[in-house]
C-alpha cells in the first residue's frame, strides 16, 4: 500500500508515543488523510467531491439522529410529529430542513463524484474494486433517501412507497407475495414505515462501512488523476495533507455556502408541495413524482409501455434497476486502456451527450406523460443503455486516443509553459 | 464474449424501446390528446406582495392581526388549524393577556369530557390549545358541506405552489364560467354545488366565495377591509401559519451566508499560501 516515498509518522510526544504503541489509530489517520498518503499533485476541484460526499454523511447522520429523537414512527402521529419538530422543538425547523436539503446535497455531490470518476477513469484498473464498492454506496443510498422521504408521511410519502414498492409486484408468479410481505400489509401503513424507520436509521451506517471499504480499496492504487496516467515518482505526488486538505477546505466551504442558502432562504425548493399535506391512502395526487435524484430512473421506468415477450411494467422495473446495476461492469465495458477522457476524443462526445441525456431523463420523469414527453423519454432511455451496452464497448476498441503525457509532472509543466523540474521539485 | 452479451442486452433495450416509441407515436396520432377546460383556462397564481416572500422577507405583524382576525371571522367557520396553538398569537405582536381573552372568546370551542358524567363537551379555549376544528370528526364535516372536507389550514400555503398567492388569488378569483370556456367545453359546465374558480386545479370547488363583500370583516386598525385587502392578509396570516420560523430562518440565513463567504475566501486564501510554491 501506497508508494515507497510516503511519510512514516514518528510520533514526537511521549503520550503519542505510547498510543501508537498501544492502538496505532493516529497512524491509520496519519496514512490514510494525513501527511502519509502522498496524491498526484494535478488533481482539479472534481477531486474535492469524494471528502464531500462522506462530509454529507456526517451531516445526515448528526442531523437524522437528533431528529431521530423528536419523530414518532407511527402512521397516526408522524406527520404531526414532524409539524412540532418544525413549530416547538429548538430549531427544529433548521434540523429537519438541514437534514431534508442535505439528502440533495448528499446526492448532487455524489452524481458529480460519479461524473467525475466517469470522465477521468477512474473506474479502470487498478481502481474496479473502488468503483464497484461505489456503486454500492450509491444503491444503498438511493434505498436510505428513498425510506427517508416516506417518514414525514405525507401525500408524496405515501404515494412514492406504493409506488416504488410496487416494482416488486411486477416479479411473475410471487411478486405480489413478496410486495405484502415487504410491506407488513396490503398497502403502504404502519407496519411499513416503522420498518422504514428502522432501516432508514441503520442503513447510513452501513453506508459508513462501505466507505470505509471504499477508501481503503483506494489507497492501494492510490488516487488516479486528470491526465489519467500512473505515478511515476515522487516528483508527481504531494502528500494529502496540508495539500488536499487545504484544497478540500474551499471545496467545504463552498458546499456549506449552497447549502445554507438551501436551508435558509428556500428550504421547499427542492421538495414537493403534496409533502405538506398528511398522507390519505383515499386519495391520489395528480402527479406522483418521485424526489428529484430519482428522477432519470423514473423516466426510464415510464418510458416502457410496450409488452414484448414480457410485460411492459416488467420491463421498466428490469431496465430502471439494470440502468444502475449495468454500472457494475464498467470497467469491463471499457476496454480503452487510456483513462482520462481529456485524451479520448471520441469517448468525450459521447459522454457529453450522455450528460444531455440524463437531464433530459431527468426533466421526463418530472413532467406530465404527455404523447411529446413519452417518447422523449423512450428515445434518451434508449441512448442511456446504448451508450454503456454498445457505444462504450465499440468506441473503446475503436478509438485512437490522443497522446498520453509521459507523467503527471510533464503534464504540469507543459501547463505552466515547461519550467526546469529541478525548480518544481517538491518542497517537502 | 462479455462485449458480446453487452451487445446483445443493449440491443435488447434499444428494441424494446424502438417499439414503445413507435406505439407511442402511432397511438398519438391516431388519438391525438384532447384539449381541456382545465388546461387552457387554469390561471397561475396573482402576486399578492406579500412582505414575506423574497429572500429576507418579513412579516407585517399588523397585517397578520388582521388576518387572523379574518380567518376568525370567516375561516374559521369550517377550517381548523390544527398545528397552531393560541399562544403561537404571541408571535403576531399580542401580549400574553390579549392571547389568553383572545382564546376565550374564539368563535370555537375546544372539545373535551364533562368531568362528573363523562360525556362529550366543550370548553373555552386557553392558549396552550390548539386552534379547533368546528366539526368533531370527518363525517361531521362532511355532512356539513355538501360531502366536501374542509381542509386544515396550517399547512395550506406550504402545500399548494406558490403557496401564499395562491390563496390571495383563489380567494379573489371566484367569477362566473366564461362564455369562451362553455363554448368550446360544454361538458366543463360547473355542476351545481361547486363554484368556479380558475386557480383551482380543476376549475370547480366546493368552497362558495367566504369573502363577498367589503366590510365584511370590521379592521381594529382601521384598514379599509376591502375583499382584496381580506383576501391579501389572510393569506400572509396563512403563510405565517405555515412557517412561523420564517423570519429567524431568513435572519440566521443572513448571518451564515456572511460567515461562510468570508470562510471561503481564508479557505482560498490558505489554499494559494500551502500550494505557493507547487505548479499544479
Amino acid at each position: 500500500m501506497s508508494f515507497p516515498w510516503a511519510k512514516h509518522y514518528e510520533p514526537k510526544q511521549p503520550l503519542m508515543r505510547w498510543m501508537d504503541e498501544k492502538l496505532p489509530l493516529p497512524r491509520l489517520v496519519y496514512n490514510a488523510i494525513g501527511a502519509g498518503y502522498p496524491v498526484p499533485r494535478n488533481l482539479n476541484y472534481f477531486w474535492n467531491f469524494g471528502v464531500l460526499a462522506g462530509l454529507a454523511l456526517v451531516v445526515q447522520i448528526v442531523t437524522g439522529i437528533v431528529l431521530a429523537m423528536h419523530y414518532a414512527a407511527n402512521a397516526g402521529v408522524a406527520f404531526g410529529s414532524v409539524e412540532s419538530i418544525m413549530r416547538d422543538v429548538n430549531a427544529g425547523w433548521f434540523l429537519r430542513y438541514a437534514h431534508a436539503n442535505g439528502a440533495s446535497m448528499f446526492l448532487a455531490v455524489v452524481y458529480i463524484h460519479i461524473g467525475r470518476g466517469l470522465y477521468y477513469g477512474s473506474y479502470k484498473a487498478p481502481r474496479e474494486m473502488v468503483w464497484l464498492l461505489g456503486v454500492v454506496i450509491f444503491l444503498l443510498m438511493m434505498a436510505t433517501a428513498f425510506m427517508g422521504y416516506v417518514l414525514p408521511w405525507g401525500q408524496m410519502s405515501f404515494w412514492g412507497a406504493q409506488v416504488i414498492t410496487g416494482f416488486f409486484s411486477a416479479i411473475p408468479l410471487v411478486g405480489e407475495t413478496v410486495r405484502v410481505w415487504l410491506l407488513g400489509g396490503f398497502a403502504p401503513d404502519n407496519a411499513a414505515l416503522n420498518r422504514f424507520f428502522s432501516l432508514h436509521y441503520l442503513l447510513p451506517f452501513v453506508i459508513a462501512g462501505v466507505i470505509i471499504l471504499h477508501i481503503w480499496a483506494l489507497h492501494i492504487p492510490g488516487s488516479n488523476n486528470p491526465t489519467g496516467v500512473d505515478v511515476k515518482g515522487e516528483q508527481d505526488t504531494v502528500p494529502f495533507h496540508p495539500y488536499y486538505t487545504a484544497k478540500d477546505g474551499v471545496g467545504v466551504a463552498a458546499f456549506f455556502l449552497i447549502f445554507a442558502a438551501l436551508i435558509f432562504f428556500s428550504p421547499n425548493l427542492l421538495g414537493h408541495p403534496d409533502n405538506y399535506i398528511e398522507a390519505n391512502p383515499l386519495s391520489t395526487p395528480a402527479h406522483i413524482v418521485p424526489e428529484w435524484y430519482f428522477l432519470p430512473f423514473y423516466a426510464i421506468l415510464k418510458s416502457f409501455t410496450a409488452d414484448f415477450l414480457l410485460p411492459a411494467k416488467l420491463w421498466g422495473v428490469l431496465a430502471m434497476f439494470g440502468s444502475i446495476l449495468l454500472l457494475f461492469f464498467l470497467p469491463w465495458l471499457d476496454s480503452s486502456p487510456v483513462r482520462s477522457a481529456n485524451y479520448r476524443p471520441t469517448y468525450r462526445w459521447f459522454l457529453l451527450v450522455l450528460l444531455l441525456d440524463v437531464i433530459v431523463l431527468g426533466y421526463v420523469g418530472g413532467a406530465e406523460a404527455t404523447a411529446r414527453n413519452v417518447m422523449l423519454g423512450q428515445i434518451a432511455s434508449a441512448y442511456y443503455f446504448a451508450h454503456f451496452l454498445i457505444i462504450l464497448p465499440i468506441v473503446s476498441a475503436s478509438e485512437r486516443p490522443r497522446p498520453l503525457p509521459n507523467s503527471i509532472t510533464e503534464a504540469v509543466l507543459a501547463k505552466h509553459g515547461g519550467t526546469s523540474p529541478a525548480k518544481t521539485a517538491m518542497a517537502g | 464474449m462479455a462485449r458480446l452479451i453487452s451487445l446483445v442486452i443493449g440491443a435488447g433495450f434499444v428494441f424494446v424501446l424502438a417499439l414503445a416509441l413507435f406505439f407511442t407515436a402511432k397511438d398519438a396520432i391516431q388519438n391525438p390528446a384532447a384539449e381541456t377546460a382545465e388546461h387552457e383556462f387554469h390561471e397561475h397564481p396573482r402576486d399578492a406582495h406579500l412582505s414575506s416572500a423574497g429572500l429576507v422577507g418579513k412579516f407585517d405583524r399588523a397585517q397578520l392581526q388582521r388576518g387572523l382576525k379574518v380567518f376568525q371571522e370567516v375561516c374559521a367557520a369550517c377550517h381548523s388549524l390544527k398545528y397552531v396553538s393560541f399562544r403561537d398569537f404571541e408571535h403576531l405582536g399580542y401580549s400574553e393577556g390579549q392571547v389568553k381573552a383572545l382564546a376565550q372568546a374564539w368563535p370555537i370551542e375546544q372539545p373535551t369530557v364533562n368531568e362528573e358524567t363523562g360525556e362529550a363537551a366543550t370548553r373555552k379555549n386557553v392558549p396552550s390549545d390548539r386552534v379547533p376544528s368546528p366539526y368533531p370528526n370527518e363525517v361531521a364535516a362532511r355532512a356539513a358541506n355538501n360531502n366536501a372536507l374542509p381542509p386544515d389550514l396550517s399547512l395550506m400555503t406550504k402545500a399548494r405552489h406558490d403557496g401564499g398567492n395562491y390563496v390571495y388569488s383563489l380567494l379573489t378569483g371566484y367569477r362566473a364560467q366564461p362564455a369562451a370556456l362553455l363554448a368550446k367545453f360544454p361538458d366543463a359546465k360547473t355542476p351545481p354545488g361547486l363554484h368556479y374558480n380558475p386557480y383551482f386545479p380543476n376549475l370547480n370547488l366546493a368552497m362558495p366565495a367566504p369573502l363577498t363583500s367589503d366590510g365584511q370583516v370590521t379592521f381594529d386598525d382601521g384598514t379599509k377591509s376591502t375583499v382584496d385587502q381580506m383576501a391579501k392578509d389572510v393569506a400572509a396570516f396563512l403563510t405565517w401559519t405555515a412557517e412561523p420560523n420564517l423570519e429567524s430562518r431568513h435572519a440566521a440565513g443572513v448571518a451564515a451566508i456572511i460567515f461562510l463567504v468570508i470562510f471561503v475566501f481564508l479557505t482560498w486564501g490558505a489554499y494559494q499560501n500551502v500550494w505557493r510554491n507547487v505548479k499544479h
